[in-house]
Formats: C-alpha cells, sequence, structure tokens
C-alpha cells in the first residue's frame, strides 16, 4: 500500500513539473502597436536607370523607405527597445546579416547588440561600398565588389547610424546599435512584443529614422503582459 | 646603521612621487622619427595658428568653418583622410605628421613647413587629446607596402583591366576625369558635395604625390569621403599594377609610367586626344 502511495504522489510531482514547464516563458512582457497620425511623406519611385543590373530585378520601380505604412495606420520599421531598467548583456554569438540586393538594403533596418558581429552580403552584380555614418562609433568606408566575401564587423558603442552606398545614391539604410537583447523592429501591422522582462521598472523607447524617438515608463511586477502604444507624428515633407 | 635606512626610505619616497610625473610626461607624447613632441608644448601653437578654423574644441567649428568648401578637420571624431592604417582605425603619429607637412591640395588646409619639425610633433601631440579614442585605442597597424615592382606595359594593362572589374570608373569616369555615373551624386561625411579626383587634370593627391602615396590611399581609403578602402579586395602584388595605370590617366603630369605608355601606339592616340593643348596664356587652345 505504501509503495502505491509512494507511486501516485510521484506521478502527481511529475505531472505538477510537467506543468509548471509548460507555464510559458517566465518574466513579464510589454507588447503593443506603433501607429502614425497626420499624412506621411509621399515615397518616391526609385529610378535605377544608371544601374541596369539593378534596375531590371525590380519589375516596377521601388520606392524611398524613409516612411514605410502598413494597415490601419501602422508605422513600420520602428526599433523598440528597452533604454533604461534592463542590464546591458554581452553580444551573442550569432551574427546578424544585412544584404545588399537590388541595390537596396535588405532589411532597411538592422537591429543588434553592442559588439556583436554584424555581416555584410553583396547579392548584386555590381561593386558597392559599404559606408555607415556614425557620429560616435568608428567610421570606416569599404568597396565590396560582386562575389567577395562578406564583411564582418561591429560596434562597440550603442547608436542609431545611417548607411549608404556613395556609388548608388538611392541606397539608405539603418543601423541600431543597442545594449541588450530586449528589442523588436515593427512591420506589417506594426506589433511589437517585449518577452522575458524580469519584474521591475522599464522605459521603452521607440525610434523611428524620420519622426524621431519617443520612451514611455513600464512596471512589471510578474509574468504579466502590459500594454502599451506610440503614435507619431507624420509630417508631409 | 639608522641613518643609513632613513636615507634609503627618503629616497625612495622620492622616487615614488616623482615616478607619476615622469609617467604623464611620456602619455600623450608623439613619436616622429627622432622627435618626440609634448601636448604642453603643443598647445599654444594650435591656439596661435589652428584653431581659426580648427575650432577652440578641435572639432572643426572654427570661426573660419562657414565660409569653407571642404570644413575643417573635426579631430574630437578622429576620423583622419590619410593614413597609412586600414579605414576606420586611426593614423600614425607619421601620418598627422605629414599631413601637416603636406596641407591638403584643393583645400584650405596649407602646408606647415614654415614650422620647425618639433612645432609639427607638438602639434600632432596636442591634436590627439580632442579624442577621447586616443586612451583607449592604440593606431592601426600601418598597412604593409610591398616593394614596387618593374615598370612594363603587362602592368599597366593589368592595372587597366582593374581599374574597370573595381568599377573606379563609376565615380573617377573612364578617363579619370571625375565625372563617372555616380560623381555628381557624391557628398562627404559632413554632408557636403564633394568631386572624385580628376586625374587628367594633373594635381597633386589629396594624401601626398608619390606613387606610394597613390597606393596607400586607395588600400586604406579616404576616411569621411565617399573614396573606400579596397585593402579587402586588391592583392599587394595588383595594388602596383594599378598604380602604374592610374598614372597613365594624368596625362598632364609627366611620369615614367606616361611615358612608357605614349611610347606605344595606342597610348599616344590616347593621350594626345585627352591632353591639353595650347600655351598656358590660353593662345592655341582648340575650342
Amino acid at each position: 500500500m505504501r509503495a502505491k502511495a509512494g507511486y501516485v504522489v510521484g506521478i502527481a510531482a511529475l505531472a505538477v513539473c510537467a506543468v509548471i514547464v509548460h507555464a510559458g516563458p517566465s518574466g513579464g512582457t510589454v507588447s503593443g502597436k506603433v501607429t502614425y497620425e497626420g499624412t506621411p511623406a509621399k515615397q518616391k519611385p526609385i529610378d535605377m536607370s544608371k544601374e541596369p543590373s539593378c534596375a531590371k530585378q525590380h519589375a516596377t520601380p521601388i520606392t524611398t523607405e524613409t516612411v514605410v505604412t502598413g494597415p490601419s495606420n501602422a508605422l513600420d520599421n520602428v526599433v523598440v527597445y528597452v533604454s533604461a531598467g534592463a542590464p546591458d548583456e554581452s553580444a551573442p554569438g550569432q551574427a546578424a546579416k544585412y544584404e545588399q540586393k537590388g541595390c537596396q538594403y535588405v532589411p532597411h533596418v538592422l537591429a543588434f547588440q553592442v559588439n556583436q558581429t554584424f555581416e555584410i552580403l553583396n547579392d548584386d552584380q555590381t561593386s558597392h561600398n559599404i559606408h555607415p555614418l556614425p557620429k560616435i562609433n568608428r567610421e570606416w568606408n569599404r568597396s565590396q565588389p560582386p562575389g567577395s566575401a562578406p564583411i564582418s564587423e561591429k560596434y562597440d558603442k550603442p547608436e542609431f547610424i545611417p548607411v549608404k552606398c556613395n556609388i548608388h545614391p538611392w541606397m539608405h539604410g539603418n543601423f541600431a546599435v543597442l545594449k541588450n537583447s530586449h528589442y523588436a523592429i515593427t512591420e506589417g501591422e506594426g506589433g511589437f512584443s517585449l518577452a522575458g522582462l524580469p519584474p521591475g521598472k522599464y522605459t521603452i523607447t521607440a525610434w523611428h529614422e524620420s519622426y524621431g524617438d519617443q520612451s514611455q515608463d513600464v512596471v512589471i511586477s510578474g509574468n504579466e503582459t502590459k500594454t502599451i502604444s506610440f503614435v507619431f507624428k507624420a509630417k508631409p515633407y | 646603521m639608522r641613518t643609513m635606512n632613513i636615507s634609503k626610505l627618503f629616497l625612495g619616497i622620492v622616487a615614488l612621487l616623482v615616478a607619476p610625473l615622469v609617467v604623464s610626461a611620456q602619455q600623450g607624447e608623439s613619436h616622429i622619427g627622432k622627435v618626440s613632441g609634448h601636448p604642453d608644448a603643443g598647445r599654444h601653437l594650435y591656439f596661435r595658428y589652428c584653431w581659426g578654423c580648427h575650432g577652440f574644441h578641435g572639432d572643426g567649428n572654427g570661426e573660419n568653418a562657414p565660409y569653407l568648401n571642404i570644413l575643417p578637420r573635426n579631430f574630437v571624431a578622429a576620423t583622419f583622410k590619410c593614413r597609412s592604417t586600414p579605414t576606420g582605425t586611426l593614423p600614425t603619429d607619421q601620418d598627422l605628421f605629414n599631413s601637416l607637412v603636406r596641407g591638403f591640395n584643393n583645400s584650405n588646409m596649407p602646408s606647415w613647413i614654415a614650422l620647425t619639425d618639433q612645432n609639427r610633433a607638438d602639434l600632432v601631440a596636442f591634436i590627439k587629446t580632442f579624442s577621447p579614442r586616443w586612451k583607449t585605442e592604440k593606431a592601426g597597424d600601418a598597412i604593409a607596402v610591398t616593394p614596387e615592382p618593374k615598370l612594363t606595359l603587362e602592368s599597366i594593362k593589368h592595372g587597366q583591366e582593374l581599374f574597370q572589374k573595381l568599377e573606379c570608373w563609376k565615380c573617377h569616369g573612364q578617363e579619370g576625369r571625375g565625372d563617372g555615373p555616380s560623381a555628381s551624386t557624391l557628398t562627404d561625411s559632413n554632408d557636403q558635395p564633394i568631386r572624385p579626383y580628376n586625374f587628367a587634370a594633373g594635381s597633386r593627391f589629396k594624401c601626398g604625390s608619390t606613387n606610394e602615396d597613390l597606393y596607400k590611399i586607395f588600400l586604406t581609403g579616404v576616411d569621411g569621403t565617399p573614396m573606400p578602402s579596397f585593402g579587402d579586395v586588391v592583392k599587394p602584388e595588383e595594388a602596383w599594377d594599378l598604380v602604374h595605370f592610374l598614372r597613365t590617366l594624368q596625362v598632364n603630369h609627366k611620369s615614367p609610367e606616361l611615358a612608357l605608355w605614349e611610347s606605344t601606339k595606342e597610348g599616344a592616340e590616347q593621350v594626345a586626344s585627352r591632353k591639353v593643348k595650347g600655351t598656358p596664356t590660353g593662345g592655341g587652345i582648340d575650342q
């Protein structure tokens, strides 16, 4: 009888453990949407006739990407991140990838951490020069002909860095060099979700390349999900 | 016995007090050949000769800066055009010294040959105090400059192939006149319009006038401008071929490379069609 009771207790303990394991990630979540109000500037089509090898990759010309929007006034390419309240984290081993494809930077905004390696690839049949323009980090400028190896680099200070190619003046992108792993970039419907936040007071900042940045404070006490929203004022120019 | 111990103790204490002074005097020094420069000596020279353009804080915002086409160097950002070190790294003391001696062609930065070597070394030491990068980073490793091989027509032809393959013509143009398809849209890192170097005009390069200077320019890039570093893609033996070819684009500047190129039929025709004809006073120029 005692042995049987022991088995029952043991199985019950295992079941409880299973429930705990499947309860979900620990820590709270901050999620929400980024939208805009007003009329954003019209994006202009890009004339790539000076680079035929890229022009023919686009059936219809692509447009500039200074403001990218989604359905229901969603604002895309916004970097939402924890700017205060979370400790600085050491860089992950995996490299972030930045591609030059069809004479365009993919993704338009690349976010990675301080001292994390990022790799730049040239998928086109033309040379590009990769020229980030930091004000705090070191400025460098490297040529990358087609078929050459990816360029590996990293930055040691947090900063938002515009990136350009001097040969193809329409190419614009951004690097977001961040201090911790709590970040997301909005796309499509403009939603973001920052999970795994231990209890504490956090400052969440949303940054957009044309509209600047906004911050809000959020307090996480347990495993709850707090919903916040950011609304940017669009400018018609 | 006691007096000996006390005097030893005294000397020890003096040494301890003096040592930091000696160490701090060595920090921030510049070393160019046999000359050592000191920031304290450079300070009064900077505020006599340099701050009108480069500014009170060394950030390029001097009184004259709003009137200058190419803006004065911002020493706080520590991005320098003319280096022997890879793109994005700090220049050596010798690089900064050479910039002071040469000045910068086609800009407002004059050649400071009127100053002594000691003055210039002191200025280099002082300029390095403007940016915190000098405290945390060492200067880059100077790139290896291999000995220049013999000048041959094959070298020039191979350089021409490289000029096409590396797409230099996109900015510099097929004749090197700075009129390539991308030339008119170029801006430097201060968002000011900037033109690529015009080889056909034959003026001195931004960072010197010798073959070795030209070699270093495209292997380290001209930081702060659209000119990138080709250090990842050009091998040292190829680099000299490119140097030899680029000299043949300088049709108005005498060089052994141009003379060799002109000795061929193709070269003679090409140079004749590109060279400016007529006298310096304007007589006889074909319109």
